[in-house]
């Protein structure tokens, strides 16, 4: 089995933190607006986040990763480096 | 200016009459019944297992037991909380404490056959409590603390171990936004809530409350804490036989889990709606030992005041009640003092009382034994049945009542009440009446 791409295991950490579908995580989808999350809820995926790749994500980068695309970007430039 | 004061003056006037003749005038009935226990999740299945003499304990399956001097309990299995909550995500963020309080609540409403759409949401309460609440939870939290650090801790930690959560919760799913409270006082908890959510639609303040309370606390925490007290029985090789209120034998109590939830109503609010009435809640006692953390006062005094001041409320004489739901935990002082304080009570009359204790069939669910005993008792009133003391052989001499020993029973139930006693000297007992118009 080829190894998952950083876009799909975000995506399936969103779906399993914020209970929401699949197809609803779409790079536009905001956390806040489109995916009924609430400020725990953020605060927690950011964790679920880090647990995934193995980095800190600093508060005031958090604050700027308000969509699923924000999210993918920041792991995608955080893991090359 | 005076002509207004006046006005205003006469005005709290009639509001203070309205009240006085309200809190006297007002009358509790109960219209609705929900249970998660280790004999049953429906009020049918754990009923007919109650009369059936059956017994919930066995040998510890949710963790390993080995290292524990209790390795037995009454675990509640196969509990799915889906049905009661809005989406899985609402579940992750929860403790089982608070899925089995929800759940319960849930059924009861269900039971109680209410459209909410038609009732005032502002008039209906939640009275939920729990005896220790999200224990799961601190456990679980203090481990990711030692091992991972402060910076991993649960955004939801706090609001899963609060026990008042599964009260806001309940609340918040079905829109309820009437007087909301959770009592906590150990083993007596359920029993406060259903005492002051009928002393609260007495005084005028709700037409409708779910009251009842849920315990989680069979993890290796919670069984090794009441260990260490040497509270509980260690008849790890005979679980079945192992809670034994009343018998010589006993030795401690069976740690149970699960929840019950009872809808309290004022009467003509359920007239007006055609529901069904189980019965007809009339009297609260609330007193303190004052005397001991864990042991009960000397010769069950606080009991007694206790049974006394319900009896008071409803305004009964000890001649009228039937049946007695016992706290009668199978603690070996506990039991002793309870038997002595409804002697007190009662008098002569106390060995022609019908008195069990269910808690050798649930074992002790502490902060929802008094709810799921009352759903009992109330049954007891529907049905003219009263549920067995199950597992007492040979009686302890100094526990000479009535427990209705082995069998449940049929007979005429006019009047019930149902006792809990909680560590902190917390007594509570209710009355409950048949319905007669």
């Amino acid at each position: 089995m080829p190894e998952k791409t950083i876009e799909e295991r975000v995506r399936e950490i969103i779906v399993e933190q914020l209970g929401v579908t699949a197809d609803q995580v779409t790079p536009e989808a905001k956390f806040i607006e489109d995916l009924g999350a609430d400020s725990l809820d953020t605060v927690e995926l950011v964790m679920a986040l880090e647990e995934e790749f193995g980095n800190e994500i600093p508060d005031e980068q958090a604050e700027k990763l308000q969509s699923v695309g924000d999210v993918i970007k920041y792991v995608e430039d955080t893991q090359k480096k | 200016m005076a002509p207004a004061i006046d006005k205003a003056a006469r005005r709290t006037q009639a509001a203070f009459f309205f009240v006085a003749r309200n809190s006297t005038d007002r009358r509790v009935v109960i219209t609705g019944l929900g249970v998660v226990s280790s004999l049953g999740q429906t009020t049918d299945a754990f009923w007919k297992n109650v009369l059936d003499g059956k017994c919930g304990i066995h040998t510890i399956s949710s963790f390993d037991p080995s290292a524990f001097d209790c390795k037995i309990a009454a675990e509640v299995k196969d509990f799915d909380p889906s049905p009661a909550f809005p989406n899985p995500k609402e579940i992750r963020r929860t403790d089982r404490f608070t899925q089995f309080s929800v759940f319960a609540a849930h059924h009861a409403l269900l039971d109680s056959g209410v459209d909410l759409e038609k009732v005032n949401r502002d008039e209906v309460g939640v009275f939920l409590g729990s005896g220790i609440g999200g224990l799961r939870t601190t456990a679980d939290q203090h481990g990711i603390l030692l091992s991972k650090g402060p910076g991993r801790l649960s955004p939801f930690m706090i609001p899963m171990l609060i026990l008042n959560m599964a009260s806001g919760l309940f609340a918040m799913y079905q829109n309820l936004r009437g007087p909301n409270l959770a009592t906590c006082s150990a083993c007596a908890t359920a029993t406060h809530a259903l005492g002051e959510a009928w002393r609260t639609i007495k005084m005028g303040d709700a037409s409708m409350i779910f009251a009842g309370g849920s315990e989680a606390a069979v993890i290796p925490l919670g069984i090794g804490g009441f260990c260490a007290m040497r509270a509980l029985s260690t008849r790890n090789d005979d679980p079945q036989h192992a809670s034994r209120p009343f018998d010589r034998d006993r030795d401690g109590f069976v740690m149970g889990e699960g929840a019950g939830v009872l809808v309290l109503e004022e009467l003509e609010h359920a007239r007006a709606r055609g529901a069904r009435i189980y019965a007809e809640m009339t009297g609260y006692g609330n007193t303190a030992d004052a005397s001991h953390i864990t042991a009960p006062s000397p010769g069950g005094e606080g009991a007694a005041r206790c049974m006394r001041m319900a009896l008071r409320s409803a305004g009964l004489n000890p001649a009228d009640i039937s049946y007695i739901n016992a706290h009668g935990t199978s603690t070996p002082q506990g039991d002793i003092a309870e038997t002595q304080a409804i002697k007190t009570v009662f008098g002569e009359g106390a060995k022609k009382i019908a008195v069990s204790s269910t808690k050798g069939a649930t074992g002790h669910m502490l902060g929802a034994a008094g709810a799921v005993e009352m759903i009992l008792c109330v049954k007891a009133i529907q049905c003219g049945v009263v549920p067995p003391t199950i597992n007492l052989e040979n009686p302890d001499p100094e526990c000479d009542l009535d427990y209705v020993p082995g069998a449940a029973r049929e007979m005429k139930v006019s009047a019930v009440v149902n006792n809990s006693f909680g560590f902190g000297g917390h007594n509570a007992s209710v009355i409950a009446v048949k319905f007669n118009g």
